[in-house]
C-alpha cells in the first residue's frame, strides 16, 4: 500500500496566524479599546494607533459553497481577503480602510445579508440541525430561526434595546447549542414515550445498555411475542430520548406531539450577575411549519416586554430578578401551569422559600 | 423518485421570504448542480409537510485510522431519495478564532463541491466547520483533499472534542491570555485523544479571554478556561472624566450594577475597592476607554459544564481560581491528564466529568486529582449536617495519650 504511506493524518487545523490580516499580526495583544461606530460596525484601536474596522453580517449558518465564494469575493474586494466567523455564526469582514465600510455594507445588504448584531442588540440565533440533518429532532431548527429573525431583524440591525439579548434554539433535549443558558431559548421537545420496535430491538441494541440509559429507570426488560425486548413504564418517562440515542429501535419522534418549549433568563457572561440557567416560560407550542407563527409571536412578546420594562444593561434574567416571576407572567400574559413547577432532582430548591412577595 | 415527484417545494419557498438570509436560498443555490442538495431539499420539504424528520442514526462510518470526525447519517426513505440515502457529515477542525482568507474559503468550497452536498455550517455548535452530507465512498477522498489543503477532522464521539476560543488578543483588548495560542496548542497536543475516542464520553475545552465569556465556555465546556486578573483594574482618570462630561450616569450605570458594590463615583473620580472586585467585567464593558483589566493576568479554570443529557445540565465550577497561562502550558495539561485518568477509570459509560464530580463528590474528586480544597470552589459551605467523616478516635488511643 504505497498510497497509505503518503496519507497525512493528525495534522490539526491550519495555524491561525496564516489566516490573519497583517494589522492583527502587528497589533496582536496590543489593542487599546474598541467602539461601536454604528450598527454592525466596530473599530478597534491599537496602542500603535492602528485602526481595525469590523463589519458584521448575519448568516443563516447553513451556507452553500456558492455563498462561501461570495463571502470570499467580498473579502477580496474590500479587505484584502480577510474575514472571520463569530461564535454566533455571523461573518465579520476585517477592514483597514475606513472609506470602504459603507460600500461594503451597501453590497452586503444588496446581497441580502443584514449588517448588525454588535453590542446591545439581538444577535444571530445559535442553533442546531433539525430536520435538515438530525435523527432526534423534535422540530426543524433553520426554519424557526429564519422566521424568528425575520421578525426580530430590526433589533439585529440597530433598533435600540436595553442590553444584550441572546437567543438560542435546540431541536431536542441534547441541546447542541447553549440553550440552557440563554436569555431566550427555543427548545424542541418530544411528548410521547418511545415507540418500541420489538421485532428489531434485540438485533440492533444491547438491552442492558438500553435499560441503563434511562435516567428515571422507566425501562424494564420484557419478552414480547417471544422476542427479548424492553418495555417503558409510561408515567415515569420524561421524553428525554436518552434511550433513543443508544438504541434506534426506540424512536420518540411523533408529528402529533412534538413541538417547542420556550425558556428565559439564562446567561453565560459573568458581567454583573453570575451565569445561570434558563427557566421555563412556555411548556409547549405545537409544531407549525413552515413559519411557526406561534413561536415567532411568543418570542416577540417576551422581547417586547423586556425592551419596554428592563433597565439599561439588564439581561432578561436580571430583569426578572428585579420584577419577580409573578410579574413576568403577568406582563407577558403567559399562563402559569403545573408544568412550570420543577419535579426532578432537588426541585424543592426552586420553590419560593420566603414571604418576600409583591402583592400589587 | 415517487414522492419527490414534481420537485416543487411550496412550504420551503415560504422561508425564502423576509429580510433574514434564508437557508432555503442557500440550498437552492447549489441544488441545480448538486444531486445531493437537490434531494435534501425534497426530503426536507417532506419533513415540513409531515412534521417529522427523516434521518436515522446508523452504523459507525469514518476515515481510516480515525475513530471520529464523521457523523454517520442515513435517510429512512433511501429508495425514494437515493441521493441522500447516505448523508454523512464531516467535522473539520476550524482554525482558532475562525479566521479565514478568501483563498482558504475557496479551497473548502471547491473540495466540498466536488465531494459532497455543497452545503456547510459555518460553524457547528462545538466550533467545527461542518461539511453536511456525503456518501460513504466519498469520505476517504474528502479526507485526502482536506489534508492536502492543510485541514484535518475534528472530534466526535467519546473523545476530546474540537477545542474552540474567543477572538482573544487577536482583536480584543480585554483578553487576559492568548486564547488562540492555547486552543491551537491543546488541539495539537491532544490529536490522538481528539481523533481516537477512548473516554467514557465527550470532553470539551473552551477558552475565553475574559469573564464576558463570548464562547459560552462556562456552560458548554467540560474544561472552561476563562481569562481574569488578580491585581487592580487599570483606570485612566482623564478618560473617566470624559465619559462623565459626555453625560454618562456613572453612579447609576456603572456603580449601581457592580455586584459587590466595590466601585464608587464621588462625582469626580472613580474609586475601586479592588480586594472586593469579583472581576465581573461590567464597569470595563461600560467604560472601555477608561477602565481595563489589571496587568497581572491569567485565567480561572472551571470544570464540568454540560447540557442536560444525562443527569441534568451543569454550569462549570471553579477548580483553580487563578493560573498563569504561558506556553508550554504544562500545568494545564498535567491537570487535564489527571482528570482524564480518574474519569477513564471511574467514569460510567456516557458519564461526563461534571457528572462524575457530582457523583463522587467534589471533595473526593479533588483528592483523586491531587488538588487541595479551597473556599473559592464553593458558593457556600454545606448546609446539611450529614458529614461523612472518614475516621474517628477510639477510646484506647485517647487514653493512651
Ligand atoms: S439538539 Fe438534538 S435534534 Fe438538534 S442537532 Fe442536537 S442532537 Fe440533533
Ligand atoms: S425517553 Fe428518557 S425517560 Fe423516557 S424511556 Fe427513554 S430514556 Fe427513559
Ligand atoms: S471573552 Fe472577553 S476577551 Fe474574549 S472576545 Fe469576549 S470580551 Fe474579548
Ligand atoms: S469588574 Fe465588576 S466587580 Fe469589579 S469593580 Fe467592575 S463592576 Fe465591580
Amino acid at each position: 500500500m504505497a498510497e497509505a504511506k503518503e496519507r497525512k493524518t493528525d495534522i490539526g487545523p491550519p495555524h491561525y496566524e496564516k489566516l490573519m490580516p497583517p494589522i492583527i499580526k502587528k497589533n496582536y495583544g496590543k489593542w487599546k479599546y474598541h467602539e461601536r461606530l454604528k450598527p454592525g460596525v466596530l473599530v478597534h484601536v491599537a496602542e500603535s494607533g492602528d485602526k481595525l474596522f469590523t463589519v458584521r453580517a448575519g448568516s443563516p449558518r447553513l451556507v452553500s459553497v456558492e455563498y462561501l465564494r461570495k463571502y470570499a469575493e467580498l473579502a477580496d474586494k474590500y479587505c484584502d481577503g480577510y474575514l472571520r466567523f463569530t461564535s454566533r455564526n455571523n461573518v465579520e469582514f476585517l477592514l483597514t480602510d475606513e472609506s470602504k465600510i459603507d460600500p461594503l455594507i451597501k453590497e452586503l445588504k444588496s446581497e441580502g445579508f443584514p449588517v448588525g448584531g454588535v453590542g446591545a442588540a439581538i444577535s444571530n440565533i445559535v442553533h442546531t440541525q433539525g430536520w435538515v440533518h438530525c435523527h432526534s429532532a423534535a422540530t426543524d431548527a433553520s426554519g424557526i430561526v429564519k422566521s424568528v429573525m425575520d421578525d426580530l431583524h430590526e433589533y439585529f440591525a440597530g433598533k435600540e434595546v436595553p442590553g444584550k439579548l441572546r437567543i438560542a434554539l435546540a431541536c431536542c433535549l441534547n441541546m447542541c447549542g447553549a440553550v440552557h443558558c440563554s436569555d431566550i431559548a427555543i427548545l424542541g421537545i418530544h411528548r410521547r414515550p418511545p415507540r418500541i420496535d420489538h421485532s428489531n430491538l434485540n438485533k440492533v441494541c444491547e438491552i442492558p445498555n438500553v435499560i441503563a440509559s434511562c435516567p428515571t429507570g422507566a425501562i424494564r426488560p420484557a419478552t414480547v411475542d417471544g422476542q427479548s425486548s424492553v418495555e417503558v413504564e409510561e408515567d415515569r418517562c420524561m421524553f428525554c430520548a436518552n434511550c433513543y440515542t443508544v438504541c434506534p429501535s426506540m424512536p420518540l419522534n411523533d408529528p402529533l406531539n412534538d413541538g417547542l418549549s420556550i425558556w428565559v433568563g439564562g446567561k453565560v457572561s459573568n458581567a454583573r450577575s453570575e451565569p445561570r440557567f434558563s427557566k421555563l416560560a412556555i411548556p409547549y407550542i405545537p409544531n407549525n411549519p413552515p413559519r411557526w407563527p406561534e413561536v415567532v409571536e411568543a418570542v416577540r412578546n417576551i422581547v417586547e416586554v423586556w425592551v419596554k420594562h428592563a433597565r439599561k444593561y439588564e439581561r432578561m434574567g436580571e430583569f426578572i430578578d428585579r420584577i419577580g416571576w409573578p410579574r413576568f407572567f403577568k406582563l407577558t400574559g403567559i399562563e402559569f401551569s403545573k408544568e412550570h413547577i420543577d419535579d426532578y432532582k432537588y426541585a424543592g430548591l426552586t420553590y419560593k422559600r420566603s414571604a418576600q412577595l409583591r402583592h400589587s | 423518485m415517487a414522492d419527490s415527484g414534481n420537485g416543487k417545494t411550496p412550504l420551503l419557498d415560504e422561508l425564502e421570504k423576509g429580510p433574514w438570509p434564508s437557508f432555503v436560498t442557500q440550498i437552492k443555490s447549489v441544488a441545480e448542480k448538486n444531486p445531493r442538495a437537490r434531494a435534501l431539499l425534497q426530503l426536507l420539504e417532506r419533513s415540513y409537510r409531515e412534521k417529522i424528520g427523516h434521518w436515522k442514526h446508523g452504523g459507525i462510518v469514518g476515515v481510516f485510522g480515525y475513530g471520529g470526525g464523521v457523523i454517520g447519517r442515513y435517510s429512512d426513505l433511501p429508495e425514494e431519495y437515493p441521493d441522500v440515502a447516505h448523508f454523512h457529515t464531516l467535522r473539520v477542525n476550524q482554525p482558532s478564532g475562525w479566521f479565514y482568507t478568501s483563498d482558504s474559503l475557496r479551497t473548502l468550497a471547491d473540495l466540498w463541491e466536488e465531494h459532497g452536498s455543497g452545503l456547510t455550517n459555518m460553524h457547528g455548535s462545538t466550533g467545527d466547520i461542518i461539511l453536511l452530507g456525503t456518501s460513504t465512498d466519498e469520505l476517504e477522498p474528502t479526507f485526502e483533499a482536506l489534508t492536502n489543503a492543510g485541514f484535518d477532522l475534528g472530534g466526535s464521539g467519546s473523545c476530546v472534542r474540537t477545542p474552540s476560543c474567543c477572538i482573544g488578543q487577536a482583536r480584543c483588548e480585554w483578553a487576559c491570555y492568548d486564547t488562540l495560542a492555547l486552543t491551537h496548542d491543546l488541539t495539537m497536543a491532544f490529536q490522538d485523544e481528539l481523533h481516537r475516542p477512548f473516554f467514557p464520553y465527550k470532553f470539551k475545552f473552551k477558552c475565553a479571554g475574559c469573564p464576558n465569556d463570548c464562547v459560552a465556555s462556562i456552560a458548554r465546556a467540560d474544561m472552561s478556561i476563562i481569562g481574569t486578573w488578580r491585581d487592580d483594574i487599570q483606570v485612566d482618570k482623564a478618560a473617566v472624566k470624559a465619559y462623565a462630561d459626555d453625560g454618562m450616569n456613572i453612579e447609576r450605570d456603572v456603580c449601581g450594577n457592580c455586584p459587590t458594590k466595590c466601585i464608587q463615583w464621588a462625582g469626580k473620580e472613580i474609586d475601586i475597592d479592588n480586594e472586593n472586585c469579583v472581576k465581573c467585567m461590567h464597569c470595563i464593558n461600560v467604560m472601555p476607554k477608561a477602565l481595563s483589566p489589571g496587568k497581572d493576568r491569567g485565567a480561572t479554570i472551571l470544570l464540568g459544564s454540560k447540557a442536560p443529557i444525562l443527569e441534568g445540565a451543569i454550569i462549570s465550577s471553579v477548580l483553580i481560581p487563578f493560573i498563569k497561562i504561558e506556553p508550554p502550558y504544562t500545568e494545564i495539561k498535567e491537570l487535564t491528564e489527571k482528570i482524564w485518568d480518574f474519569w477513564g477509570e471511574h467514569g460510567k459509560n456516557r458519564e461526563r466529568v461534571g457528572e462524575l464530580m457530582q457523583r463522587v463528590g467534589l471533595g473526593n474528586f479533588l483528592e483523586e486529582i491531587e488538588l487541595e480544597p479551597i473556599p473559592e470552589m464553593i458558593a457556600h459551605p454545606r448546609e446539611n449536617p450529614y458529614i461523612f467523616f472518614e475516621e474517628y478516635f477510639e477510646e484506647d488511643e485517647e487514653e493512651g495519650e
